[in-house]
């Protein structure tokens, strides 16, 4: 059974509904995230959850128990906020210990329980300073101190990376993972960052308008999505859309929507004369100055965008753009210039069919 | 040149408009230590034998506690409700919030002979409506004046205690409850340390509303039962006694504390509202 179960929670502010039937199941000692644009939800869902607000209908279950009507201060939830919300005018060892004292615990139990959550996010030290001493990743750590010091059995994240800087904030990623699979500790983290999502998550949630779009494993997320929202919100993808004319041993003829016509490949059965969607990732294509039989499409450099370990051409090709990712596997750097006449395609498992 | 010009006519301007204001002050000050026996400026000789004759005389001992009865347990009062009252429409979405606003910034607003009038009425005969009644017979008490101050001094502590509720981040309040704290607990141990320069200022400028006003008290004041400012502006009819300007000088001390105190508390203020 799962450790938290949300079923068709719905939502409105006003008469703006933000939650229109969102449902979850989240396994104990999982780390699931909430990934969406902003304004899709997320950061609602996830303060429902915490009961910060009521919802319209729906219910949320933690462990078996419909907790719809237990006011915040009784789920024992941990939260992190996106601004860390440390208390300011205490000590940054009174905060850690703030949660536990509220649940009268012994003082001297409580401050070491705190001792040892600073410790675990390697803050020894900082305990009598105050919150405004702190640099922002520092503040970060107090703010995960704070809420997993109270055991709670769901620590909630709200956008809590995004304050910081690129740098840091990939070294608080692989430290968050480090804790949470050292505690264990069911985890809610909400996100508009996709490599983010990708990188913490057991799985991942992709809202869009209130709703769960896709729920699944983030390689599944990412190689299989469910449609072209999902293709496109998670890394960049070229879309391929038409009718297909013709059919011949898994080979396909299709009619794109300006009248160009384009052969490929895919594994999964089409039918002749319906309208459909390919998606194809900028760095599963091959880029050659040769015709082959995976690289069977004329086209021309448009853009080269040099990135280090990658380099990204922008191809004119059939009346439209193309965006082609090549690993840069040698020191020679950028193989095409712009101008230059190319061709380019794709495995035939690398089609995804939407 | 020309700005040189305009730089010395505004602060001219400024040093004469402070002039005016602080003279009045400083005239009363100067003539409370006058060796004559009546008011008079500039004073004849320098004695404080008027500050003598303030601590011995029986009738300013009897005012004075009066005084400062009324104007701590009127400021306690307003500061406490107020600061609840702010609180609540803050954090709530009831319709007509602005209007409840209005309502506790109103004294200021509306004459205090209005006013004066009004609770004179009431606190005299009382006031009932349906099974309801407020007040009668409490003309000339202790507790009718400090009810009577708590409304005129509401409005400062409302005031202040309002604009810093809106500076507190209202993430911290829900960071405290997902820590388990209950509603109440959470106003003790987070909102109230954070708005406290607020309420320290609102409560010192409440005290001052009621420590130095005067119609309301003349209004509600007995033979038995009255305020430093109501004697002072009796006396001052009746005869131009220098314990007069003596009081008046002590009661200016004593605001002149507060408001050093209200400095303390508003510098203290941004330091903890910086975060």
């Amino acid at each position: 059974m799962s450790l938290l179960s949300v079923r068709d929670l719905c939502f409105r502010y006003g008469d703006k509904p933000v939650l229109k039937n969102l449902s979850l199941e989240v396994e104990e000692g999982e780390f699931v995230s909430l990934l969406g644009p902003s304004g899709c939800g997320k950061t609602t869902a996830l303060l429902l959850i915490a009961g910060f607000e009521r919802p319209d209908q729906g219910v949320i279950e933690l462990g078996g128990e419909v907790i719809n009507e237990v006011p915040a201060y009784r789920r024992n939830m941990g939260m992190v906020f996106q601004n860390y919300a440390l208390f300011p005018h205490m000590t940054i060892i009174d905060n850690v210990a703030y949660g536990l004292r509220q649940r009268k615990i012994k003082k001297s139990d409580a401050y070491k329980a705190a001792e040892e959550a600073l410790n675990l996010v390697q803050l020894h030290g900082m305990a009598n300073r105050m919150p405004a001493q702190l640099s922002g990743g520092q503040q970060q750590r107090v703010a995960l101190a704070r809420a997993i010091v109270i055991k709670p059995k769901l620590l909630l994240l709200d956008e809590s990376l995004s304050a910081l800087d690129r740098k840091l904030r990939v070294e608080m990623q692989v430290e968050l993972r480090k804790i949470q699979r050292e505690v264990g500790i069911t985890t809610l983290f909400v996100t508009h960052d996709q490599e983010e999502a990708l990188t913490l998550s057991d799985r991942v949630a992709l809202i869009r308008e209130g709703i769960v779009v896709q729920y699944d494993k983030p390689s599944v997320i990412y190689e299989k999505p469910k449609d072209a929202f999902v293709a496109s919100f998670l890394g960049k993808a070229n879309f391929i859309e038409g009718r297909i004319l013709s059919v011949l041993d898994g080979k396909y003829k299709m009619q794109l929507n300006n009248g160009e016509t384009i052969d490929f490949e895919t594994p999964h059965a089409l039918t002749m004369g319906t309208a459909c969607t390919i998606a194809v990732r900028p760095e599963k294509m091959s880029i050659s100055s040769d015709c082959s039989k995976v690289t069977s499409i004329k086209g021309k450099v448009a853009l080269v965008t040099y990135a280090g370990g990658i380099t990204q051409y922008m191809v004119q090709a059939l009346g439209k753009e193309w965006i082609i990712q090549s690993q840069n596997a040698t020191i020679r750097g950028a193989i095409f210039s712009v101008g230059e006449e190319i061709w380019f395609g794709w495995q035939a498992e690398n089609s995804l069919v939407l | 040149m020309r700005n040189r010009w305009i730089g010395w006519l505004t602060s001219g301007f400024t040093f004469i408009v402070a002039f005016i204001l602080v003279a009045p002050i400083f005239i009363s000050v100067v003539m409370s230590f006058t060796s004559s026996d009546s008011l008079r400026f500039p004073p004849q000789g320098f004695s404080t034998k008027w500050y003598q004759a303030v601590i011995e005389e029986p009738k300013w001992q009897d005012r004075l506690p009066v005084s400062l009865t009324v104007a701590v347990s009127s400021a306690l009062l307003a500061t406490s409700i107020s600061t609840l009252s702010a609180f609540a429409l803050v954090h709530s979405n009831v319709r007509g919030k602005n209007l409840i606003s209005t309502l506790f910034i109103a004294p200021l607003i509306v004459p205090v002979v209005v006013m004066a009038t009004g609770m004179f009425f009431v606190w005299a005969k009382g006031w009932t409506i349906g099974p309801l009644s407020f007040g009668g017979k409490i003309v000339g008490t202790i507790v009718g004046l400090v009810l009577a101050h708590t409304v005129i001094a509401m409005p400062y502590p409302f005031i202040m205690v309002r604009s810093s509720l809106t500076n507190v981040d209202r993430s911290l309040e829900l960071a405290a409850e997902n820590l388990g704290a209950t509603p109440v607990s959470t106003f003790i141990t987070i909102t109230l340390p954070l708005i406290l320069p607020g309420v320290l200022s609102g409560f010192i400028f409440a005290f001052i509303a009621s420590w130095d006003e005067v119609v309301i008290a003349s209004f509600l004041s007995s033979a038995r039962v009255s305020t430093v400012p109501v004697q002072i502006f009796q006396q001052l009819r009746e005869s131009l006694d220098p314990s007069a300007a003596a009081i008046s000088s002590l009661l200016l001390l004593v605001s002149a504390i507060f408001a050093g105190l209200l400095i303390l508390a508003r510098k203290k203020g941004p330091e903890i509202q910086e975060e």
